[in-house]
């Protein structure tokens, strides 16, 4: 199960939707081994893409610089899908590295009438993918 | 002296979970194949057929090694290099 605050929460949707049509990515960092998400890093989708999305590489060695420099890991690890559901699609599990982190997506598809907002959460392990339940506190 | 290499979680499974390992060669290919001697199958997650895999990012002393030589960047005792999985998905 995947427990995050309601602020956390409302950052990773106010990013998604900022980005649309483009994809959004980003990280919530915590102390290792705790699993409790803490601190938000919205990342740059470096492909610009609303079908696709990476860490600009410069980016991504400061990110996990700074991470290791504060005895902290990826927790959660969040992108969203700007016109399919928020399932993790082939290409996000052939590239899901981080067998410890909670794979959040959202889906910004509701603003073309698609249904109500997305909000999901995955372990992807050896490219077998397991929701779990998100449990949003104050 | 050695050439210092940062190892992401992904790949620690193949260095007895170190996050560091030391490793020799001229190159970058060369680097990959000495640590490969020690940590049997981890060059094999890191470069496909001669060339970095596209999404492994590799960094000489900070820079991304697709902005110097790529595989046959030149590497010298007292550098440091990290390994990261690029961060990538995509709708499809």
């Amino acid at each position: 199960m995947l427990t995050i605050s309601e602020t956390l929460y409302d950052q990773i949707v106010e990013h998604a939707r900022k980005d649309h049509p483009d994809e959004a990515c980003g990280v919530i960092a915590g102390p290792v081994g705790e699993g409790r998400p803490e601190r938000f890093i919205p990342m740059l989708n470096a492909a610009r893409s609303p079908t696709f999305y990476e860490f600009d590489s410069g980016d991504l060695l400061k990110l996990y610089r700074e991470m290791d420099d504060r005895d902290e890991e990826p927790v959660v690890i969040y992108h969203s899908h700007t016109a399919t559901e928020a399932y993790p699609s082939r290409t996000d599990i052939s590239y899901a590295n981080e067998p410890g982190a909670h794979y959040v997506l959202v889906s910004t598809a509701d603003t073309d009438d698609a249904g109500p907002f997305q909000f999901r959460s995955f372990r992807i392990v050896d490219g077998e993918v397991t929701e779990e339940e998100v449990e949003v506190t104050d | 002296m050695a050439i210092e290499v940062r190892i992401p979680t992904i790949l620690r499974t193949y260095t007895d979970g170190a996050k560091a390992v030391d490793g020799s060669g001229d190159t970058l290919a060369e680097l990959f194949t000495d640590l490969d001697t020690r940590h049997a199958g981890i060059a094999a997650r890191i470069v496909d057929d001669g060339k970095l895999r596209r999404f492994v990012n590799v960094y000489l002393n900070d820079e991304d090694v697709r902005f110097l030589d790529g595989i046959e960047t030149k590497v010298t005792d007292g550098d440091n290099v990290t390994i990261l999985p690029a961060v990538a998905g995509g709708m499809r």
